[in-house]
């Protein structure tokens, strides 16, 4: 009789051992080598955390909300009668115009970042003037095209300035004038290695002109000797007292050059150099505006020798406003035949020009890098984006409340945690064990990565983010409730501990995976679709989910294998969790069940 | 302890259980009326909506002794708007005023600083344009009907369709009941709420996997046995799982509990205590949903299944037949699983099964028996 008993319930055995065949193997390796897996598990926490120490990042990136600051929305808005424009490449044109401008300011590490498909969030850290920040990063840009009147190298290093730009330029030259006309002759390449002047005087050519001129360059020009000399008019004269007074290379100057003065004004600005120098203008009034350029893109000359190069296209009354200063601006001598792109008081190129261009678009070529045509190209569209941006929010943060949110966040989850820890134990008791390291484990894990990813992805730790952790702590301890539900289950059938942990283990394992997918799946399309703070907690739940994964794997699983054997567990003591008869195996149905006893042993 | 403990143990023997299949009816009710009641109370009373979805500033103060008339005087003052002020938990002042935009709203923040005497940089402020709200709910909506379609096509294939449709009713119970208490209560709804109601769905969703997870374990080979009713293993499932939904539900709880005591007790109100209070009032309805409305509902629609429906005439055969001998069927079916035995019983028509079953099964329950002819596997 027992026999025939044995055999059906081995046929069970087998059946489900079947249904388990893929994963037969990682059981058995994990039944096996419990220890190894253990091991494994914790070097990788230990790699984890000393790769922690070494990148310097040993708290997570706190966000605004826990650190202090201000955090705007922006909300794009498509301008009237331009549908579609709220694109991504509009959208990430955008966020470089902010970057720049929020980073202008002097403000340190301020992040700007488009969020969903229309949104662009601006974080400022505390410490910065919140209002100027909110008023730069508002607005539209102020794409501005003026005449260059002077212009020299700035702050810095003087000493250093006269050799290399000397230098570098002349190589440059070579591709200077290089003029492409698709129709005719192309690439009349240089022919002085021109206009050494300090400036990085790219060449604008027509792209329908033919022959280019060297224009007035080769002048042997130290540059401020051209500077607008004869001025006796109050206004210019204070203008060149603030253009001797500038010095470009300390940023909060930079930032406040040329603030204020409208558009129609001369002003004084700064500018980077293709050498990287800072240099100091004074510019004459706008002539051009940002919205008379239709398009702007960068292209591989792929003709020529000029490589990168950036292409603008005008409106059409932008196209006769360009030729009028284009044709005024080629009779001058450097620099002054220079016009300067200006972005929010900013110079990002200060062209040279060598005729009047009259077709409607214009080239900027010269020494370009990929990045940085792509980089003016952006700039010059910007001035034309059909896009305008309204505050959705803005949220500002003391330091004080967010350290108290943090404070509060960190002390719910403590709270939440020993409760969790106090009602396992009280259930559990001995087993509570296994689930409290694994919880640990879990949030070491979880901490480690989450520092890690700050600096890797730009992760920020907030309010919800912290929630979802929290909440996670519940989802986290579940899978272990499922687990030991599982083993006290087979426990109550009869059956001892080690055989028990084996049998249940497979089951357990499934029904984990299962509601973890459901649980990942809700997390993944939460941060996926939503914007805001929404998608902090998702992202926060979703790597909790897939943590918990893991750790129930590699360390739940070994580490009852492993207690199992020990002799507290395996003999059922009162306070392991799992007494039988505390469990309610009782000796009746033990009776009616002994044919189960052999059958686990052949199984083991 | 010992107690729960040997719950447990008779709940997993099938010895005790409650009955929430066959009552399923009352069941079916009391959620009706619930979902009744919270989608007239969501009609009649509306949900209250928080600033964040009308547009509008919320400043919060750091501790200070003006009281909060005073500051709803200078709020209004500085306005020209109804504010809303609380007394926060450490004696910080939270100033709600809505319908004003964000351009105005700095300039109100700069009066108010002078009025309570605070440094105008020490103030929080929360502002928010008219559609922001209303972006987030949408998003979430959306996010909502996206998950809820990958879910649903998840469980129809991991599960069956009858599963899948199931948990989706549960779902949408859950939602409701929340939704219907925050319309009820009066709680405020920000985006914080929607936060806890969206992550309501994935733990709502997850308890549920769990109990049709042990119910498609079980029911595996239901059709070649005779001695169950899918109801009654369906019954069996749930009672199987208790322990383990009540403990889930009671760990998930803890933590939100701890969020809610912190961020109401402590902080006065925020985000934390927004997400915390969905989470609270979602969870509570999600264990119920999945015990009460989702697995009963699935033997309903499984009991349609013309397999199912044979199979409960000839477990009912077979008990009648059993019951005509006088047998008792309650002593040999306690503690059995159906799956130790179902060997024997496979193919073997009603009649044929019924007399030699109870025949075999009071001396040796089922075990010492013979083969039956031919059907072992």
């Amino acid at each position: 009789m027992p026999v025939r008993a044995g055999t059906s319930v081995t046929g069970r055995t087998k059946r489900e051992n079947e249904k388990v065949a893929a994963p037969k193997k990682g059981r058995q390796g994990t039944q096996g080598r419990p220890g190894r897996t253990l091991a494994l598990i914790l070097i990788a926490i230990v790699a984890l955390t000393g790769g922690m120490f070494a990148s310097g990042h040993t708290t997570p990136r706190l966000g605004i909300d826990l650190a202090g600051g201000t955090s705007i929305t922006l909300q794009a808005k498509n301008e009237p009668g331009q549908k579609n424009a709220i694109n991504p490449t509009n959208m990430n044109t955008a966020v470089d115009i902010m970057n720049r401008r929020v980073n202008g300011l002097g403000v340190t590490e301020a992040e700007v970042q488009t969020q969903g498909e229309s949104n662009i969030i601006v974080n400022i850290p505390k410490g910065t003037n919140s209002e100027q920040a909110r008023e730069q990063v508002g607005t539209t840009a102020k794409l501005y095209f003026r005449p260059v009147l002077t212009t020299e190298v700035s702050g810095g290093d003087p000493a250093a300035s006269p050799s290399p730009s000397a230098s570098s330029s002349a190589s440059t030259g070579s591709d200077k004038d290089s003029d492409k006309d698709k129709a005719t002759d192309k690439a009349t390449s240089s022919t002085t290695p021109s206009a050494t002047s300090s400036t990085q005087g790219r060449a604008v050519t027509d792209a329908l002109k033919a022959d280019p001129t060297p224009s007035g360059s080769g002048s042997p020009s130290s540059s401020p000797s051209a500077s607008p000399s004869a001025s006796t008019d109050p206004a210019t004269a204070k203008l060149q007292a603030q253009y001797t007074a500038l010095d470009c290379s300390k940023k909060t100057v930079r930032a406040k050059a040329g603030d204020g003065v409208k558009a129609s004004d001369p002003t004084v600005a700064c500018g980077q150099n293709s050498q990287g120098q800072w240099q100091k203008y004074i510019l004459g009034p706008a002539e051009v505006e940002g919205t008379d350029v239709d398009k702007a893109s960068a292209l591989f000359d792929t003709q020529g020798a000029a490589g990168w190069k950036v292409t603008m296209d005008f409106t059409s009354k932008g196209a006769k406003k360009f030729a009028s200063i284009t044709g005024k601006l080629a009779q001058n001598q450097s620099p002054q035949n220079q016009f300067a792109i200006v972005l929010d008081g900013e110079v990002v190129s200060d062209p040279f020009v060598s005729q009047a261009l009259t077709g409607g678009s214009a080239e900027i070529s010269g020494s370009f890098k990929q990045q940085e045509a792509e980089d003016l190209a952006n700039m010059l569209s910007y001035g034309a984006l059909p896009l305008t941006f309204t505050e959705a929010s803005v949220t500002t943060v003391t330091a004080a409340l967010g350290g108290e949110q943090l404070e509060a966040g960190l002390i719910a989850g403590a709270i939440g945690l020993a409760l969790v820890i106090i009602y396992l134990v009280a259930y559990y008791r001995g087993l509570s064990l296994i689930a409290i390291a694994s919880l640990l484990v879990s949030a070491v894990m979880t901490y480690v990565i989450m520092s890690l990813l700050g600096p890797a992805i730009g992760f920020a730790l907030n309010l919800p983010a912290v929630c979802g952790a929290i909440v996670a702590i519940g989802i986290t301890a579940d899978s272990f409730i499922v687990f030991f539900e599982r083993i006290r289950d087979e426990i109550r059938e009869g059956r001892t501990l080690r055989p028990a942990v084996e049998r249940g283990w497979p089951r357990a394992r499934r029904t984990i995976l299962v509601s973890d997918f459901v649980s990942f799946l809700a997390a993944a399309v939460l941060f996926v679709v939503t914007v805001g703070k929404v998608q902090g907690f998702a992202f926060t739940l979703g790597l909790t989910t897939l943590l918990d994964v893991v750790v129930v794997f590699f360390f739940t699983k070994p580490l009852m294998t492993i207690l199992a054997r020990k002799k507290f567990f395996a003999e059922g003591h009162s306070w392991s969790g799992l007494d039988p008869k505390r469990l309610g195996v009782q000796p009746p149905l033990r009776r009616t069940r002994r044919v189960s006893a052999p059958v686990d042993t052949k199984e083991a | 302890m010992s107690k729960l403990g040997t719950l447990g143990a008779r709940l997993h023997r099938g010895e005790i259980g409650y009955d929430f299949v066959g009552k399923r009816k009352l069941w079916y009710g009391i959620s009706i009326l619930i979902t009744i009641t919270a989608i007239v109370g969501l009609a009649v009373r509306g949900l209250n909506m928080g600033i964040e979805f009308q547009g509008g500033a919320v400043f919060t103060t750091e501790k200070t002794s003006i009281s909060v008339s005073q500051a709803e005087t200078y709020a209004e003052e500085a306005s020209g708007h109804d504010a809303i002020v609380q007394k926060l938990g450490n004696g910080g002042l939270r100033i709600q005023i809505a319908g004003i935009d964000t351009g105005k709203s700095d300039q109100i923040k700069q009066e108010l600083a002078k009025d309570l005497k605070v440094d105008a940089e020490k103030i929080n402020a929360d502002l928010v344009g008219p559609s922001w709200g209303d972006q987030v709910a949408n998003k979430a909506w959306q996010g909502l009907a996206i998950f809820l379609v990958l879910v649903v096509i998840y469980l129809a294939i991991a599960f069956e369709w009858r599963m899948a449709v199931a948990a989706l009713v549960a779902l949408i119970h859950d939602i409701t009941i929340t939704v219907g208490v925050y319309a009820l209560v009066g709680f405020e709804v920000t985006p914080g709420t929607v936060i806890g109601l969206l992550t309501i769905l994935g733990y709502s969703l997850y308890d549920t996997v769990v109990v049709f997870d042990s119910l498609k374990e079980q029911t595996k080979d239901i059709t070649k046995q005779t001695r169950w009713t899918y109801s009654e293993i369906a019954d069996r499932s749930i009672n199987g799982t208790l322990v383990r939904s009540i403990n889930t539900t009671v760990v998930a709880l803890l933590p939100v509990g701890g969020l809610l005591f912190i961020g109401g007790g402590v902080l006065g109100a925020g985000m934390l205590n927004d997400i915390s209070l969905s989470l609270f009032v979602g969870l509570a309805a999600g264990a119920y949903s999945s015990i009460f409305i989702a697995t009963p509902l699935v033997a309903d629609l499984k009991e349609r299944e013309p397999q199912m429906k044979a199979l409960r005439k000839r477990v009912l055969a077979k008990r009648a037949a059993a019951a005509a001998k006088g047998e008792s069927l309650e002593a040999p079916v306690v503690d059995e699983r159906y799956d130790d035995e179902d060997r024997e019983d496979d193919d073997a028509t009603p009649a044929v099964v019924g007399p030699r079953a109870q025949r075999a099964q009071p001396s040796s329950r089922g075990r010492g028996r013979g083969r039956p002819s031919g059907k072992r596997r």
